[in-house]
């Protein structure tokens, strides 16, 4: 068995323990780690978050047993101090000799302290380990119990000088980041972005000072000011230095392995050193004459040097490495991809800046306008994935290239087109690095054909799920290039679309799900099915939650929003928003006495929170007779119609919204879809309302009303589509009754109105054909549907309430009186909340 | 919630079972849906698969989040594996052998039942 020794437990030298451990030959070897700090490897990009939670743990690569798990022996707090190459050993600081056959350095860097005279004075740090913030955290806090407005410098104003900013701020103390060029970031930023993320740091507090070359460090034994020459000084109590790396290549030099003239140990596309057993990775290796100061490098290092130890020849480094960053610096979104900045001899730029916002874009465009060359955002970093893939695969530019940072002017429209577009190479789950070749390959193939098939082979969308839509636009297309069309299956045990499902219900007229499964159906049903039925029977029959409990989703069984520890939340309807002082003290009272959190709700209303299960019944019985009724917080159906205040009071006001609103909460309470849908209402352009950012919406104008739909907010916000404009109140709703119907009928499930509109073939026109042309003949059919589940409507709440085996559901355990003792509250600002999540 | 918890949960086999106990009548458990019944310290969800004419029991802990939900789950069937779907995130376990069938959490514990003149009986080992 062959030994690897690896010197270095940092970020890349936990990346080589884990990319090796996955691989099968990886048992033939014995792997042995030596890190020097006193705890193994940790998120070093994230330091500052220490200062957030001053949990190592939480930054931690991997826990200890998962080296042990791994068969890794993992030697912490103990220095490597030599190398003998002849003999094949290194020996540690504690004089241990240990044998190897390779040995991989992966000792990283140590941070750059500039020759100033006073560096050594009391209160000044560098910021690279856990020890650095803490000693900086106990200093911190000897300045605070004798100075209330301690002052800190950070000394560089890179990425890692801007965390240390924030950092410093979260410990009390006054930050000011002091950078020698005139920019910050300089190597990521042009002058004008810089400007522009100055601005925004200076918003939260962080003091910038460009263009300072610092002369000397005052101060008697500790630090008291920095001195910049010309009577240009600034006080402060700390000083933390992060002016840039050096490479920790010691090792490398006692060891005689060939070093660049600036440091660093010089490897070839392997990772090898000038000794082909010992490789070098991350921040000690010098390739193509550069030290790579990210992590993305140096993990590919890592894939390099595991994939060359076990001979897969093949895999080296590629000759020029993309140093494109995207990150979040202290709430902000940076990033930068390919050539930044550059000369206007070597391509043209498109600049967008908005400093009210705090944005800027620019992308470098070659001089034939055909080529992406590099680009800079803050602010907004929405678009940077695709960018940088265009980047990178040498993508041709749309004609507008400007519409690339500033959006299509077109209606809905994108300029980056269809997802099947982008090249292979192109990452589209950037939590898994999956790209759209091994997406499409999954179904060409290895013949997946569903979502879940391909994210169980690829484990793409198993991160945060935001590349879903792109995923199932890809395999809808791969799908398509096989002849294969794709039927919209609603799962396993149906093979029918929500909407033709909905037909056949009606059709045969059948009203429990039991018999729908066994007509049309196969086998028993799933979580996906049910819910999706209990709305279509919802929206044939108007049959409350109640009477098929068992195939309602989570919240609608218990007619109530489950909430992070099994209890629930209550919403009664507050229709428009408009409550009298009476009812706002009956809520008081009734949070009051069962101990619940109230919180005012987007939708104009009150949320009360923490009611345990067996609580529900009794609060609602209070409710109801306090003349509240159920609000459907918890259903997939109309939530609330915000309102603004309207013409009854507001002096702009061209209308009545209020009363409008109102109305139209009454008229569509109650009502199940495929999905949640709102609206609002505004008594002028002003939109106080925001009735734009809802599923449908009223706004009045001089003559009338005009009527939007298909808005939301959430995950993809998108504005409301004018569907007819100065309409009377009553052809209003008429609009909006058949729109509603509609969609109901048509959607998928979970599919709220604004994407349903966007795939709509024709989309708002075709929509306006349908609900005020009656191009498809079916408008009095919609009219009677919408009118029937009008007059239809029952509280459900009401009628759970006063039936005794619907109230014998509220029960924690069916075989014992008590109640659940797991759920433990603690006090959050005069009231309570659920106790952490262990 | 602690991990202390979730380890009083093991799966137990039919053929470990030294306890029957006698939870409650089977009008307690809704049809094709569950209820959670109290045994010493622990709390097990109990599932009435009226389709497929067959009981589960589980912890009624999700090990997602630790918290005691897994019978006001949805129950159903995946290739005609019975399982049930956490309220909480829609995480789904395998009734027959606690495996997490949508992911990579922990196994749940899963218990045999039986019925007995209308009452449902879970076994335990201790």
């Amino acid at each position: 068995m062959k030994t690897i020794i690896v010197v270095g437990n940092g970020m890349v030298g936990y990346k080589f323990c884990e990319k090796f451990a996955a691989r099968e030959e990886s048992k033939h070897f014995k792997l042995i780690v030596f890190g020097e700090e006193p705890r193994a490897a940790y998120d070093r990009v994230h330091l500052s978050e220490f200062f957030e939670n001053r949990d190592a743990k939480a930054l931690e690569m991997a826990p200890l047993e998962w080296y042990a798990d791994n068969d890794i022996e993992l030697v912490v707090n103990e220095r490597v101090t030599d190398i003998h190459r002849s003999k094949k050993t290194i020996t540690t600081a504690s004089e241990k000799e240990f044998k190897y056959d390779y040995l991989v350095l992966a000792t990283g860097s140590a941070p750059f302290v500039p020759p100033i005279q006073g560096v050594e004075k009391k209160g000044v740090f560098v910021y690279r380990t856990i020890e650095d913030l803490e000693a900086m955290l106990a200093y911190a806090e000897e300045i605070k119990k004798v100075k209330p407005n301690g002052k800190a410098a950070i000394l560089g104003g890179g990425l890692l000088g801007l965390e240390a900013g924030k950092a410093v701020m979260d410990m009390g103390l006054e930050p000011h980041v002091v950078e020698f060029a005139p920019k910050l970031m300089p190597r990521q930023l042009d002058s004008r972005s810089s400007n522009v993320l100055q601005l925004t740091l200076e918003s939260i507090g962080i003091a910038i000072h460009t263009g300072k070359a610092t002369n000397s460090i005052m101060g008697n034994g500790a630090i008291t000011g920095m001195d910049f020459g010309e009577d240009d000084k600034l006080d402060v109590d700390m000083l933390v230095i992060s002016a840039g790396i050096r490479p920790r290549d010691e090792l490398g030099k006692t060891c005689n392995l060939e070093m660049g003239v600036r440091g660093g140990i010089v490897v070839n596309d392997k990772m090898q050193t000038s000794d082909p057993t010992i490789f070098a990775i991350g921040e000690v290796a010098l390739y193509n004459q550069m030290i790579y100061g990210l992590v993305a490098p140096g993990y590919e290092m890592a894939e390099v040097a595991v994939n060359q130890i076990l001979e897969q020849n093949e895999v080296v480094m590629k000759p020029e490495i993309d140093m494109s960053t995207k990150l979040k610096l202290i709430g902000v979104d940076v990033a930068s991809f390919g050539i930044p900045y550059m000369p206007a001899e070597k391509g043209l730029s498109i600049i967008y800046e908005n400093k009210t916002k705090g944005i800027y874009k620019r992308i470098n465009v070659s001089h034939d306008g055909k080529t992406l060359l590099g680009g800079i955002m803050v602010g907004d970093a929405e678009d940077y994935s695709i960018l940088h893939q265009m980047y990178l695969n040498n993508m041709p530019l749309p004609d507008n290239a400007e519409e690339l940072i500033v959006g299509s002017r077109g209606e809905g429209g994108s300029a980056f087109g269809s997802a099947m577009d982008l090249p292979d190479t192109a990452v589209i789950c950037s939590c898994e690095a999956v790209t759209k070749g091994q997406v499409c390959c999954s179904v060409l193939e290895d013949g997946n054909e569903t979502m879940k098939d391909v994210a169980k082979a690829t484990k793409a969308t198993t991160g945060c799920g935001g590349c879903k839509p792109m995923v199932a636009d890809l395999i809808k297309e791969s799908l398509k290039t096989l002849g294969k069309t794709v039927k919209e299956r609603l799962c396993e045990h149906f093979d029918y679309s929500r909407q033709e499902l909905f037909d056949l219900a009606k059709l045969k007229g059948i009203t429990d799900y039991d018999t729908l499964l066994d007509e049309v159906g196969t086998g028993h049903g799933c979580e996906v099915c049910k819910p999706a039925v209990a709305a279509i029977f919802a929206s044939l029959y108007n049959e409350t939650a109640n009477r098929q409990e068992t195939i309602q989703d989570s919240n609608d069984r218990y007619l109530a929003n489950i909430q992070r520890n099994g209890t629930y939340s209550v919403v009664p309807r507050v229709a428009g928003g408009e409550i009298t002082p009476k009812q706002l003290m009956a809520i008081g009272r009734i949070a009051q006495k069962y101990d619940l959190y109230t919180k005012i709700t987007g939708g104009q209303r009150i949320d009360m929170f923490g009611a345990k299960l067996h609580e529900l019944p009794p609060i609602w019985e209070e409710l109801i007779a306090e003349g509240f009724e159920t609000g459907q917080a918890y259903g997939k159906s109309l939530r609330t119609v915000k309102s603004c205040v309207g013409s009854t009071w507001c002096r702009y006001g061209m209308d009545e919204s209020v009363s409008f609103a109102i109305e139209i909460e009454h008229r569509y309470k109650g009502i199940r879809s495929p999905h949640k849908f709102k609206g609002g209402v505004s008594g002028c352009i002003r939109e106080c309302a925001e009735a734009r950012g809802k599923d449908f919406g009223f706004i009045a104008v001089e003559g009338g009303w005009n009527v939007y739909v298909g808005g939301n907010g959430g995950a993809t916000p998108k504005h409301a589509l004018l569907l007819a404009e100065k309409v009377d109140k009553e052809t209003a709703i008429k609009y909006v009754d058949r729109f509603i119907m509609f969609y109901i009928k048509t959607a998928q499930p979970l599919q709220r109105t604004a994407p349903w509109l966007e795939k709509l073939e024709g989309g708002i026109t075709y929509l306006q054909n349908v609900v005020i042309n009656d191009s498809l003949g079916i408008v009095d059919e919609l009219d009677a549907e919408m009118q029937a589940l009008v007059d239809s409507y029952v509280c459900e709440w009401k009628e759970a309430v006063e039936t005794p085996e619907i109230r014998e559901r509220y029960t924690h355990f069916v075989n014992s009186e008590e109640t659940d003792n797991n759920i433990e509250f603690v006090s959050l600002r005069e009231q309570k909340m659920p106790k952490e999540w262990a | 919630m602690s991990l202390s918890v979730l380890n009083t949960y093991a799966s137990v086999a039919a053929s470990d079972v030294k306890v029957w106990f006698k939870a409650a009548p089977i009008s307690k458990f809704p049809k094709n849906g569950g209820a959670c019944i109290k045994y010493k310290d622990k709390q097990i969800a109990v599932f009435n698969f009226t389709r497929e004419g067959t009981w589960y029991a589980c912890q009624n802990l999700c090990p997602h989040k630790m918290e005691m939900v897994l019978s006001r789950g949805m129950i159903g069937e995946e290739n005609m594996e019975a399982k049930v779907a956490c309220p909480l995130h829609k995480n789904t376990f395998s009734l027959k052998t606690g495996e997490n069938l949508n992911g990579t959490l922990d196994p749940i514990a899963t218990y045999p039942v039986k019925i007995e003149s209308d009452f449902v009986y879970v076994g335990f080992s201790e």
